[in-house]
């Protein structure tokens, strides 16, 4: 009976799993060190960036302007010249420098409308874009309450309430574990797949168990359901117990619905795992093959899909975890249900026949 | 000359060498004489190696003293100095040749790193070939060398510099009969050539021994005994020699031992037969693996196959088994053809490979049963049959034992059995004793015996030891896919009037070879007088002595050999040219952070012109894309859920109205905070628009006046006008990925020549750990600025991110980071063993300080603690500026120079502290 056969051989490959400590710790860390520190050690759009300050006014308006840059936003700012502010920012010193010219606080007084200048190293992209709004609200706060003696407000009054659905308080640590669980279910289904058939190449046993009555597809299989078993259950006790338990994570749609994409997606990755074993043949070049991993980049995982050229939107149809990522986005965070996610569960579905088939094919001619 | 033969070429007191708790040489102490020709014997395991490489000075002393050459092998100076004359080649076929490389340029390498010039090279290299017989072969990849003829390549690579005392570590083992006499002869006629040289050889082959002139038997990490072939057998009173080092083993180790006695053979009544192949024929695209092969093995015999590694043994016993389909011809298993699908034969099969080839990692319990399933057998009687093999295969002690601490001898049982478990009517065994202590080996050959004899299982094992070979009942001598003859021992023996089965089959094998060898053979007499003239008065010093400290000569050998070793490795060079390639476009393309094309749609509840002109200030901008108004809440749900929409808006009824009258009214949003980033960059976008309307209408409703009494903050985003991330980003990606592969391939190849065993090159050859280290760096060096190139075009023309300062410094800086990566990575690699662990490694140890520590998000000025440490020291934070600086900020020479300097003294710092890790002995 072929499912015996099966059974046992991916039994083997737990067993031989168990004993591999690297391995072991690999699985250990993806599914929660890892995803523990992507969910706190997200940055936050500012932190720690380095202002200069170009006082010309040394008015007590522009002084107080000057003492309102404190961390955790910012470094306690460098008090500089006009002189040094081009070297100072060539050599990548200050990201920020804001210049306040002569007799600012008289001109506004006066009604006169004066222009602050704030440079910005825009080679510095994360900082340099949020950076210039909280310099910008900063600055206003303390000029207006300056002139708060002066003035009454004659703001137009049209709110604009602004809500964040799915993720409130747009809280980057739960993306962050979720895109890190997502990429170590497919780094983890590819390494574990590639190695435990190089493994068995290396040792000789591949060999061994051809002249049993076993088959090529028959090995195949078992190591593809006992390595995908294992990144299921790690996965979910990951999301389960690290996201949901411990980083407080609420997910929203159906548990079972997002382990049975997982199921897919594992179900290509293993294959294309083994394929990939099978071009390398050794270890090593297994693992120089895994440095172009970071592919996955592509799929969307990190940065929408949106923003990518369209010819890489549409090579990247081609890859499983393109479908995974929105699979799982729509289910974990904004609770669609089969009726959203079907195209990608049959995506999922024919991407995995067509890599399986293509690397049972390898396979057969590796053995020979 | 003379006076080394008077004192003894080697001598050792007390030597000791331990491997973690393993002893591998336990204080043993000798004087080995010179210009002699001097075996060791024993099994494996015992030492051999271990004593070998540390008299080649490939491994560092432990304890005890040791003398080579006149000179105390502890004393660096003394290796340094007796290195040039002697040759090691190590154990292992091909184990320090570079198997991509030709016949040529192999001991074109050798000679190089012994600091030869070309015309002596050539001269050389000419002889050796032509005297091997290897000339005609001279461009054939090492790697698809027959066993015999990598090892005459071994010896010419050992020969090339005529050393004074050369030592051979088990240099036959696995070649067939003739080839190992031809080496023979060859060594015969060079030290006819060199009679002061000193031959040191280790041996698993007794009936080699035998010719040696002194013998040193070793067991478990002790000297037994010394002395002639003659001493030792009249010593034991023994006949042989194999008899005689079981004579000599303690006590406890040979009280098991008993001769084999396998009754004679009686033929079945049936006279059916178990096994017939017909014409089996087998090829490989042109070359013919197993040629036009016929046999048949009667019921309950053991048949030999003998031959020498390649000969065509393993593909033979592969189409009998259905693992491969003959090409031609038949195999018959007890009459039945062999079908490949037919899984019903394999049942009646076992199958021992060569190599150990059960899972380590299941305990010997496991294993048997693991194989006992997958046969089927019927799960109530697995238990009892696992109990039965281990009794008859004496395993009983053992069966929670991982295999990878058993014994080698205790392993072969423990494959024997799980061959066995299903209860085979037909035994294939692949070389099933290589390696094997006398007395186990003994042991095994009994069981098989009674298996066949008892059991009546027929019994098809491949061998190349002869003294094995006579125990079977029949044998086929095979050679180059050929069987040359089937019979029994007696019969081959007789029909060549052979007095040895050895003889025998030498006697076969020239006869099937012809003519095409024996030209080796002829031209016996002239190497001696095209070998380099006068060389035997200038020794010890070779003959074109260099510098001992620097050649340049052999640290381009090094530079050579791995330019032709990454062009012929295509996963390697693709890696190295496109790698960086590849990952720039990834992040190119992935990590944009420019946000556009956003999808919106409105509820609009009022719809009033008023409100029509608020939604179209924002269907306006670039940034969203309008799509199809919402009809009600549930539509907005829906659309929200599946992602279709960003972000959608919500306007009151009665807006406009009240905007007229200047009441208060609240526009709802609901942004998409699936992907928070995106999120907050809609916010502001919609924010900022928000605000301009605002401000518009109420300047449209108050007037100008509002604005009296403001300020203005203009921001000037310099370097990146258009605040594009490309041109932000890719400046800053180009040093990460210049550093990580870089320094990956550069770890990789010295810790490839770890795994592989060629870093015993670097041990007993006079190349320095410098040459060494920079004669390897030097083509990664060259790869990197190729990418350092490709990188630069792909940033200009494909991301068309203007480059503005000046590229020979960007070019030049470039350089010297790259030197500094590569530099890096031989760093790295003297702490690594395994590639995968290189790769693993390379990439966290490179990879995270360039990205968290060297500026790429936050200013290293903005950093603290060891942080700030490391990014001072980590070269990626100085490249970075010069990156940045000549691309977006017009920098040139003067501005960056306080960035080049730390990065020209990182290289000079780095390699030398990669050659002060690098060992120049093995630990």
């Amino acid at each position: 009976m072929l499912s015996s056969t099966v059974v046992q051989l991916g039994i083997k490959e737990l067993r031989g799993l168990s004993r591999d400590v690297v391995m072991l710790f690999l699985i250990i860390f993806s599914f929660t060190f890892s995803v523990y520190s992507a969910a706190t050690s997200a940055p936050e759009t500012l932190n720690r960036a380095t202002i200069a300050i170009i006082d010309e006014d040394l008015s007590p308006l522009s002084g107080r302007i000057a003492t309102s840059f404190y961390p955790p936003y910012f470094l306690k700012p460098g008090m500089i010249t006009h002189a040094e502010m081009d070297r100072r920012m060539d050599e990548g010193l200050d990201t920020f420098a804001l210049s306040i010219p002569p007799n600012f606080q008289r001109d506004l007084l006066a009604g006169k409308s004066p222009v602050i200048q704030l440079n910005v190293d825009a080679t510095r992209m994360t900082q340099a874009f949020s950076g210039g709004g909280y310099v910008q609200s900063i600055v206003s706060g303390e000029v207006s309450e300056f002139l708060q003696r002066y003035r009454a407000s004659t703001e137009l009054p049209v709110d604009l309430t602004l809500r964040a659905r799915f993720n409130p308080e747009l809280n980057k640590g739960w993306f962050g574990a979720i895109t890190s669980i997502m990429n170590s279910i497919t780094m983890l289904a590819i390494v574990l797949a590639g190695a435990a058939l190089i493994r068995e190449r290396e040792h000789g046993t591949i060999e061994h168990l051809l002249v049993m009555p076993v088959t090529p597809m028959e090995i195949m299989v078992s190591k593809i359901w006992s390595t995908g078993l294992v990144v299921l259950v790690a996965s979910t006790f990951s999301l389960v117990v690290i996201a949901q338990g411990i980083l407080q994570i609420p997910l929203q749609g159906s548990l079972a619905l997002f382990l049975l994409g997982t199921v897919l997606l594992l179900f290509a990755t293993t294959s294309l795992g083994i394929f990939l074993a099978t071009v390398s043949g050794s270890m090593p070049q297994f693992g120089l093959m895994l440095v172009l991993l970071p592919l996955q980049v592509l799929s969307g995982a990190s940065t929408p899909r949106e923003s990518m050229p369209e010819f890489v939107q549409y090579i990247m149809l081609a890859a499983p975890n393109t479908h995974f990522v929105i699979l799982a986005q729509a289910i974990l965070f904004r609770g669609a249900g089969i009726d959203v996610v079907w195209p990608q569960l049959v995506a999922l579905l024919v991407i995995g026949a067509l890599l399986f088939s293509l690397s049972l094919r390898r396979f057969r001619a590796f053995l020979k | 000359m003379n006076e080394t033969r008077s004192s003894p070429a080697v001598s050792f007191e007390g030597l000791t060498l331990t491997y973690g708790k393993t002893v591998a040489l336990d204080g043993i102490s000798l004087a080995i004489p010179a210009g002699r020709m001097v075996g060791l014997i024993g099994p494996d395991g015992v030492g051999k190696s271990s004593l070998l490489s540390l008299i080649a000075g490939a491994r560092a002393m432990q304890e005890g003293a040791l003398d080579v050459l006149g000179g105390d092998m502890r004393d660096a100076g003394h290796r340094r100095n007796v290195c040039p004359r002697i040759a090691y080649m190590p154990q292992g076929l091909g184990k320090n040749l570079y198997h991509t490389l030709s016949i040529f340029e192999n001991v074109d390498f050798f000679g190089r790193l012994f600091g030869q010039d070309r015309e002596e090279r050539e001269a050389r290299i000419a002889d050796l070939l032509e005297s091997t017989g290897l000339a005609p072969f001279r461009d054939r990849p090492a790697g698809k060398l027959s066993g015999g003829m990598k090892q005459k390549l071994g010896l010419c690579c050992a020969l090339i510099h005529d050393p004074d005392l050369l030592i051979l570590d088990e240099p036959t083992t696995g070649v067939d009969p003739l080839s190992r006499r031809q080496f023979w002869e060859l060594i015969d006629r060079i030290r006819a050539d060199r009679p002061g040289m000193s031959v040191l050889v280790a041996t698993a082959y007794m009936e080699e021994a035998a010719r040696y002139d002194w013998l040193v038997a070793m067991n478990a990490g002790q000297i037994l005994a010394t002395g002639t072939p003659q001493e030792l057998l009249q010593q034991t009173e023994t006949e042989n020699l194999d008899a005689a080092f079981i004579a000599l083993l303690p006590e406890a180790d040979r009280k098991d031992h008993h001769k084999v006695e396998i009754p004679p053979f009686e033929k079945d009544a049936h006279g059916d037969y178990a096994i017939e192949a017909r014409n089996l024929t087998m090829r490989f695209g042109d070359f013919t693996a197993v040629d036009n092969v016929s046999f048949e093995i009667p019921r309950g015999e053991i048949f030999g196959f003998l031959g020498s590694n390649g000969c065509g043994k393993t593909t033979t016993m592969k189409m009998l088994t259905g693992l491969l389909a003959a090409t031609e011809g038949t195999a018959k298993l007890f009459g039945k053809e062999v079908d490949p699908n037919d899984m019903a034969v394999r049942k009646r099969v076992g199958y021992m490979s060569q190599a150990f080839s059960l899972y380590g990692e299941l305990t010997v319990r496991q294993n048997l049963d693991l194989h006992a399933r997958l046969f089927k057998l019927d799960e109530a009687t697995i238990p009892g049959r696992i109990d039965e093999m281990a009794q008859r295969f004496d395993l009983d002690d053992v069966m929670d034992v991982l295999p990878d601490a058993l014994p080698l001898g205790v392993r072969q049982r423990l494959s024997l059995a799980v061959a066995m478990i299903h209860a085979p009517d037909i035994l294939i065994l692949d070389e099933p004793t290589s390696g094997v202590d006398p007395v186990a080996r003994d042991g095994f050959w009994q069981i098989l015996a009674d298996l066949s004899r008892k059991d009546g299982v027929t019994i098809f094992v491949s061998t190349h030891f002869m003294n094995e070979a006579e125990l079977c009942d029949r044998i086929s001598l095979m050679h180059a896919g050929k069987v040359l003859i089937s019979d029994t021992p007696q019969a081959i023996k007789e029909k060549r009037s052979a007095s040895t089965l050895e003889e025998a089959f030498i006697a076969y094998l020239e006869e099937a070879i012809g003519d095409a060898r024996d030209q080796s053979a002829e031209v016996r007499p002239q190497p001696q007088e095209a070998a380099p003239p006068a060389k035997d008065e200038i020794a010890p010093a070779p003959s074109s002595f260099v510098s001992r400290y620097f050649d340049p000569r052999r640290m381009l050998s090094y530079t050579m050999r791995e330019a032709l070793e990454i062009r012929r490795d295509p996963i390697r060079a693709t890696l190295a040219v496109l790698g960086s390639v590849i990952l720039m476009f990834v992040i190119g393309f992935g990590v944009n952070m420019d946000v556009e094309d956003l999808t919106f749609a409105v509820l609009d509840r009022d719809d009033s012109s008023i409100s029509r002109d608020y939604v179209l200030q924002i269907a306006g901008s670039r940034y969203f894309i309008e799509k199809e108004p919402i009809s009600n809440d549930a539509d907005m749900d829906r659309r929200m859920r599946n992602g279709e929409l960003n972000l959608v808006i919500e306007i009151p009824p009665g807006f406009g109205r009240d905007v007229l009258r200047g009441r208060g009214v609240d526009i709802g949003g609901w942004i998409d905070g699936s992907n928070p980033q995106r999120a907050e960059t809609v916010s502001g976008y919609v924010q900022g628009m928000h605000a301009a309307w605002v401000s518009a209408q109420a300047r449209e409703a108050l007037g100008r006046n509002v604005t009296q009494g403001d300020f203005g903050l203009e921001i000037r985003y310099r370097y990146n006008p258009d605040i594009k991330s490309l041109v932000a980003m890719v400046p800053a990606v180009i040093p990460i990925l210049l550093m990580m592969i870089p320094a990956m391939l550069a770890t990789l190849s010295v810790v490839r020549e770890k795994e592989l065993g060629s870093i015993t090159n670097l041990y007993v050859t006079p190349v320095t750990r410098f040459e060494f280290l920079v004669g390897k760096q030097i083509p990664y060096i060259v790869l990197a600025m190729l990418n350092f190139f490709l990188l630069a075009a792909m940033a200009v023309f494909i991301f068309r991110v203007p480059f503005t300062g000046s590229f020979a410094v960007f070019t030049l800086s470039a350089l010297l980071y790259v030197s500094a990566a590569t530099a890096l990575g031989l760093v790295i690699s003297s702490f690594m063993k395994s590639q995968l662990a290189a790769v693993f490694a390379t990439t966290l140890i490179t990879i995270l300080p360039a990205v968290q520590f060297s500026g790429l998000t936050d200013p290293v000025s903005s950093l603290e603690g060891a942080g700030a440490f490391i990014s001072k020291l980590y070269p990626t934070t100085y490249f970075m500026i010069v990156s940045r600086g000549t691309f977006s900020k017009a920098l040139g020479f003067g501005d960056v120079s306080s960035a080049l300097v730390p990065l020209a003294i990182a290289v000079p710092v780095l390699i030398c502290i990669g050659t002060l890790l690098l060992k120049k002995q093995e630990a």
